[in-house]
């Protein structure tokens, strides 16, 4: 090996003991002591640390009741309970669990919309919202599972449908379903790998997390204006300034999380669930967990079963290529004026096929849904595509110092003899 | 040594190696996947004999058969002539009545609907029996007639029917 590799010193000798073999302190130090954040960026970008902090937090409260879970059909429903009523703390945990994933959700949509406004997922960092998507669909097939295991009545009903979806494929798809319940309908062979890959995936999602927060840490993060750091004058160091600011929305985040676990556990939870699962009974109205209604709206909109479960399928695959659908150059939609509109409006349509989604599909709601679906592929297909290129951007600041010279100079009208700008380059619009 | 022989042997080496290794890691992962098929005792699930002297006209039973709920309804008159007078070619699975009984009063179905498999009502004289008078799913709004064929909503076909045979008059065996 190369014995002339530069070699980080520290003054404490078991640090140089350790940075010698493994150069892991040097590698915290860079990536997250002097790691440059851009300045600007406000309690949006927390949204990363807040999901990783819930990753760990559904990882450890899950083993624990992992401990006195058993996945049998027939014990599944009385150890659930026993774990509310006998184990001590049990309650805790699964009430931590099963809103952390609510939370989990949310976190993530807001991670993602934060992208999107911001155009994030833009050159260079494509391949960090590709991650990103994949983390997404990850911890939808892990959440799903995870639904199945207490064995109630929405548990068995949402697993015989969602698991009917794959009999939707032409020839293999009979065949394919039975392979993967392990029998010919939901039964005790499904339960027991449903939990052992509920248990599993967690661990394959932290890894991705692992490459997305690589990938980001190569180009850093972006930030409301959209523009690159330029000089050292538009970033901070991640120690100690964006720690503080994560820390700030973690507290928020925690107060949050506890009154819904102390006071509302049940606010997200469907009562049927607490029915044992019956499988010659279905629940009159079948409902996804809310924050997978989006995607079941888009399921019932279609009449007709393949289309159904493509469209759904579909309505995923496109975010992968949301980053070649957008041919602007300009990230940040605080400076595309029209873009900016159908951005938000993406958003409310969103929202709108969560709601209907929770709602028989028939009616009002199912013309609702409809046009929901119709916008929903609309703004990746056609608004995206042509607003980048009919729309003419705002004005970019200079640089992210300039963002602040101009707010200042704004204040207190005192033009250029705000704070002097650093960036000495012509404006190139990006 | 020449150049290009040389070339063709490292080529086949290479190819052979490679060929032989996808052929070794596709055997070795064909047991685990296939160990996620039903096993043997599931595939194994036998039969089940109905007693069917207790059902009146009109009047429907459901029983489990290989963990799946299955419907045997006794049809009344008006029942058979609705399922008789649809022709099969309007249909979105065209089937005849004829093609799903064996003995017209007698209709047997998997009680699971085509969709996304949830268990239709209008087994209970209380339930919804849909615009088709036969069976409604209330999952996503499927509409079965007094056959079992789907008539309207989103699924793409009947309901299955069973394989089954009449012992004697009052016993069915399903399976």
């Amino acid at each position: 090996m190369d014995q002339n590799r530069k070699v980080h010193k520290f003054k404490n000798p078991v640090l140089n003991w350790i940075e010698f073999r493994l150069p892991i302190i040097s590698y915290f130090k860079k990536e997250y002591g002097d790691y440059p954040m851009p300045k600007n960026c406000n309690y949006f970008w927390s949204f990363g640390a807040l999901a990783t902090i819930t990753l760990v937090t559904m990882i450890v409260s899950g083993i624990f009741l992992a401990m006195n879970y058993t996945p049998h059909t027939e014990m599944a429903f009385d150890s659930v309970e026993r774990i509310m009523r006998d184990v001590n703390y049990g309650w805790l945990m699964r009430y931590i669990h099963s809103n952390g994933a609510a939370f989990f959700f949310i976190i993530v949509y807001i991670h993602i919309v934060r992208a999107m406004y911001f155009g994030s997922y833009k050159y260079p960092r494509e391949l960090n919202w590709i991650l990103g998507v994949f983390i997404f669909l990850l911890m939808m097939a892990t959440s799903f599972l995870g639904y199945t295991l207490p064995w109630g009545q929405m548990s068995y009903w949402g697993a015989t449908v969602i698991t009917n979806l794959f009999s939707a494929i032409p020839i293999i798809g009979e065949g394919l379903k039975t392979w993967l319940l392990g029998d010919y309908n939901v039964g005790n062979a499904t339960l027991n790998r449903f939990f052992a890959l509920h248990y599993v995936l967690p661990f394959v999602i932290f890894g991705v997390v692992g490459l997305h927060v690589a990938a980001v840490h190569v180009h850093g993060s972006n930030n409301p204006d959209g523009i690159d750091i330029k000089t050292k004058n538009d970033s901070v160091n991640f120690f100690p300034y964006m720690l503080i600011k994560d820390t700030i929305a973690m507290c928020a985040f925690g107060v949050a999380i506890s009154t819904v676990i102390f006071f509302g556990p049940n606010l997200m939870a469907e009562v049927d669930n607490y029915i044992p699962a019956d499988p010659l009974v279905t629940p009159a109205h079948i409902v996804p967990n809310w924050y997978l209604a989006p995607f079941y709206a888009i399921l019932r909109a279609v009449p007709d079963k393949l289309g159904g479960v493509l469209l759904m399928f579909g309505a995923i695959a496109i975010l992968f290529v949301l980053p070649w659908l957008d041919r602007s150059k300009v990230r940040s939609c605080n400076y595309r004026p029209i873009y900016k509109w159908f951005m938000m409006g993406f958003f409310v349509n969103f929202f709108v096929l969560g709601y209907v989604g929770m709602l028989p599909a028939e009616g009002l709601y199912l013309l609702i849904a409809r046009v929901g679906l119709l916008y929903y592929f609309g703004f990746f297909f056609i608004i995206t595509p042509f607003v980048g290129w009919i729309e003419k951007p705002n004005k970019l600041p200079l640089s992210i110092s300039d963002v602040y010279a101009k707010n200042i100079s704004q204040k207190i009208g005192g033009g250029e003899k705000g704070i002097p700008s650093p960036a000495m380059q012509k404006d190139t619009n990006l | 040594m020449a150049k290009k022989p040389d070339n063709k042997r490292r080529d086949f080496l290479q190819l052979s190696t490679v060929t032989l290794g996808a052929v070794g890691t596709a055997a070795f992962i064909w047991p685990f996947l296939k160990s996620m098929s039903p096993a043997e005792d599931t595939l194994a699930a036998g039969s089940t004999e109905v007693d069917i002297s207790t059902i009146e006209e009109g009047q429907s039973i459901t029983i489990k058969w290989r963990g799946k709920p299955v419907f045997i309804k006794k049809r009344t008159k008006q029942e058979i002539d609705a399922a008789k007078m649809v022709q099969a070619s309007d249909l979105r699975d065209p089937q005849d009545d004829a093609e799903r009984v064996q003995k017209e009063e007698w209709l047997v179905l998997v009680g699971v609907c085509t969709h996304l498999g949830c268990v239709p009502l209008g087994q209970k004289i209380s339930d919804m029996k849909g615009e088709y008078d036969g069976w409604y799913c209330p999952c996503h709004g499927s509409h079965y007639d007094t056959s079992g064929r789907i008539r309207k909503g989103p699924a793409p076909k009947n309901l299955d029917v069973p394989p089954y045979s009449f012992l004697n008059d009052t016993t069915i065996k399903i399976g």
